[in-house]
């Protein structure tokens, strides 16, 4: 009887534990030069998509830190579709105008579920005029680690467009020719992936550092032509303006934040990616100067203006979850105070610990707001999605001043409405709204209206808001819908806060 | 003391700007019916304007429009319109002489009467615009009591001058005649409009230089312009300080029936109690300068 033999015998639960079978028996790789090295390889995306296994039915997953200038999410739908895979679960970060050639993939039945944060342009109203059989779940960047926790959404493989990777898998994006910056949405899908390919332009010398997605998490490595145009990045929402009346929100925002009672040595901040949020952060130095202040941290969504801030010693720490320009990409590069995180550690609600928690003071935009506070950043006045939930309720729910900009008119289409189209933020989250007619405090917070009145600030009533709005457009038609439910609004815990329905044809 | 520092320009065709121009709070808002509006357009801008007018959101703030010239087929219809829709001032485009104005005296009150608005309360000002209306800048600035200002308008004058926009050489004797035309009648001088909107660096240079001239203020023709208009002509806290020590000055003399104001053993006269004034109402309107 061999030593195995003899403890089996002895300790029958330790009848699992098998003999020694040679040093290379669980990793054959090392006995073979070149596989040790380049085993992770694939030779084409196809080799990769065939070396996971992934099969019809299952669930894929991406990020959108290139936004618009996204290559991968198509490149891969387009490959897949071609590989005959069929009935797939689309779970991206985000979806965005450059996306719309997944409309001819929802029709050929290669895509038949989607979670995102958010949509826009043609995929957007296709979806929203009923091109899909089942809702989309629309989830924001918090909530969406919180249903890979919960186990509510599996990821089969993730693939993950990195701007810099080694051969073992070790990427950033704060290097490379396409480098985007932070990857804070892509680390959390190496995390809960249970296989995770990565797309690169650029595979360099091992190891890559620093190391934002680390080699213990990837599988494959394929590499392609190009991963996203950086350029592209700040298109769209993330846009800086020079419109007068977003330069003049911006400016009341900062009144409103400068004496909120929040403005004080080593407070901290988030400014959303809408153009009078972006705007605000220009405004913010003269005021911190005056003051003789700095903030602790900024929370984001970092930006260029945000970046100079923190260049000019005002604000200590950027914490990054995704960089919305090409200078925000760079100073992730260079600076050791500029931290990347992933959307766990940004916003998820049942993280052990999230830098939302602890921010003082965000801005954040709209596409409706009504008498209530409750907030759309989801649908469109036509009743159509074009936006994104993003970090909006996962902000607004922790931080202790939640503020929100916007025009009171778009286009004769009011912004402050009697009731929002769709709800993403509900109203108890939403201190102030700040327009250019006039700033709202929600009666939630009579201590913030009684500091903001002291100062000098033209508060008005939100109904008195809504009343203006409507003298000078009269009231609009309610949109008609159909019955049939296009989307699921998840609020940052998973629950159910509102759904979309398909537009009257 | 009226402030005018800033006259905010907007195409009278344009709904979108008029539904919520009044939001950046200028000095004044001056409706154009005239070059900033196509020939086609000409009558949906008078009603545009028309309605405008009358909305309460601009009750707090003062309207002027530009009307057509009176010699051109939309003048006396613009001008039937505004003053009958309650427009605080009617600025005349084109002032060459003293009878422009007259003649335009003359339809405002015809219109005023017909209408049954009181007699005088449209005000008007006056546009000069080319050679003619420089040299005869004092007797226009003179030529009616309903007038608040004169403004220079640089395109027309450079034209008529035969030579182009520079760095305001071109525009100096002009500024010097207008502002001393309208100081001469009391009334205000407004200075050209600033066209490259994105040049702040030009646009705060060329309202440095106008300030230190004398001017009430600028035509704008972006919203972005206004609030760095006001505070470059907003007052320093030194100047705000000082003109408090002088009001203070003045009415402890007042209080003591002393004849003489005096402050820090020095003695103060009635312009520079005016000129304090006027520094604490700026410092009023838009804080003290950034």
């Amino acid at each position: 009887m061999n030593a195995l033999e003899q403890l089996h015998g002895q300790f029958p639960d330790l009848a699992h534990l098998r003999p020694f079978a040679g040093a290379h028996a669980a990793s054959p790789h090392l006995a073979d030069p070149e596989r040790k090295a380049h085993r992770k390889l694939a030779a084409s995306l196809e080799d990769a998509i065939a070396k996971t296994g992934l099969k019809n039915g299952m669930t894929i997953s991406f990020h959108h830190a290139f936004r618009e200038g996204d290559k991968v999410i198509n490149l891969v739908v387009d490959t897949l579709a071609r590989l005959g895979l069929r009935d797939l679960t689309l779970a991206t970060s985000s979806l965005l105008n450059v996306n719309a050639p997944l409309i001819e993939h929802i029709k050929n039945g290669v895509i038949t579920q989607i979670y995102t944060s958010g949509m826009r342009g043609k995929l957007a109203e296709a979806i929203s005029n009923g091109l899909m059989e089942r809702p989309v779940q629309i989830h924001s960047h918090g909530g969406r680690v919180h249903l890979l926790q919960s186990g509510e959404l599996n990821i089969d493989v993730a693939f993950l467009g990195v701007p810099c990777c080694d051969e073992f898998g070790n990427a950033n994006g704060a290097h490379g020719k396409s480098r985007c910056g932070s990857l804070g949405y892509a680390k959390v899908d190496a995390q809960f992936a249970r296989q995770v390919v990565l797309l690169t332009d650029e595979i360099v010398g091992f190891p890559n550092v620093p190391v934002s997605i680390s080699q213990d998490r990837v599988d494959y490595i394929v590499k392609i032509d190009e991963v996203g145009d950086p350029s592209r990045i700040s298109v769209g929402a993330a846009r800086v303006t020079s419109n007068p009346r977003e330069l003049m929100i911006a400016r009341f925002a900062c009144d409103v934040i400068e004496h909120s009672g929040y403005f004080n040595q080593g407070f901290s901040l988030q400014t959303g990616s809408g153009a009078a949020s972006t705007a605000a952060t220009r405004f913010l130095e003269h005021r911190m100067l005056k003051k003789g202040i700095t903030a602790s941290y900024a929370l984001g969504g970092i930006t260029g203006s945000i970046v100079d801030l923190h260049k000019k010693g005002l604000i200590e720490t950027l914490i990054d979850t995704q960089s919305f320009d090409t200078v925000a990409a760079e100073s992730l590069a260079e600076s050791p105070r500029h931290l990347e995180v992933s959307t766990n550690e940004y916003a998820n609600p049942s993280s052990k610990g999230t830098y939302c928690d602890r921010v003082d003071v965000v801005i954040l935009s709209a596409l409706e707001i009504d008498c209530d506070f409750n907030v759309n950043v989801i649908t469109g006045s036509d009743g159509v999605m074009r936006g994104a939930s993003g970090g909006h309720c996962d902000v607004a729910a922790a931080s202790n001043l939640t503020i929100v900009v916007a025009p009171l008119i778009r286009s004769r289409i009011p912004t402050v409405v009697r009731r929002v189209t769709t709800i993403v933020t509900p109203g108890e989250s939403i201190d102030v709204l700040v327009t250019d007619h006039g700033i709202a405090v929600n009666p939630a917070r009579p201590e913030v209206a009684e500091r903001l009145r002291a100062a000098g600030l033209p508060l008005m009533d939100i109904d008195a808001l809504y009343q203006r709005a409507v003298s000078l457009t009269g009231e609009p038609q309610p949109i008609a819908f159909t019955d049939k439910i296009v989307g699921v609004i998840r609020y940052r815990d998973g629950s159910v806060i509102d759904v979309v329905r398909q537009v009257q044809p | 003391m009226k402030l005018r520092r800033s006259m905010l320009f907007l195409p009278g065709a344009n709904a979108a700007m008029l539904s919520t121009a009044f939001v950046y709070k200028p000095d004044s808002i001056m409706f154009d019916l005239e070059d900033a509006v196509s020939l086609r357009e000409k009558d949906a801008a008078r009603l545009l304007v028309f309605h405008a007018l009358q909305n309460p959101a601009y009750r707090d703030i003062e309207t002027v429009v530009r009307i057509n010239p009176l010699n051109t087929p939309f003048g006396l219809d613009d001008l039937e319109a505004v003053v009958r829709a309650g427009v605080d001032v009617v600025r005349l485009p084109k002032t060459d002489s003293a009878e422009d104005v007259w003649q335009l005296e003359k339809e405002v009150e015809r219109i005023e009467r017909a209408g049954g608005r009181e007699v005088g309360s449209t005000r008007l000002m006056a546009a000069i615009e080319s050679a003619s209306g420089v040299v005869n800048a004092l007797s226009i600035a003179k030529a009616s009591p309903r007038l608040i200002g004169i403004a220079l308008a640089g395109f027309d004058y450079v034209m008529d001058m035969q030579t182009e926009r520079g760095d305001g050489t071109e525009l100096f004797y002009a500024r010097c005649a207008v502002l001393h035309a309208a100081r001469a009648a009391g009334i205000d001088a407004f200075d050209v409009v600033y066209s490259d909107v994105n040049d702040e660096e030009g646009f705060l240079r060329e309202v440095e230089l106008i300030k230190r001239l004398g001017f009430n203020g600028k035509s704008l023709i972006n919203p972005r312009q206004i609030e760095l208009l006001h505070n470059a002509y907003a007052p320093t806290e030194e100047e705000v300080e000082y003109a408090g020590r002088v009001i203070a000055a003045a009415e402890a003399a007042e209080r003591d029936g002393l004849g003489v104001i005096a402050l820090n053993g020095k003695m103060i006269d009635a312009p520079i109690v005016n000129h304090a004034r006027r520094t604490l109402q700026r410092a009023q309107a838009s804080g003290t300068r950034q």
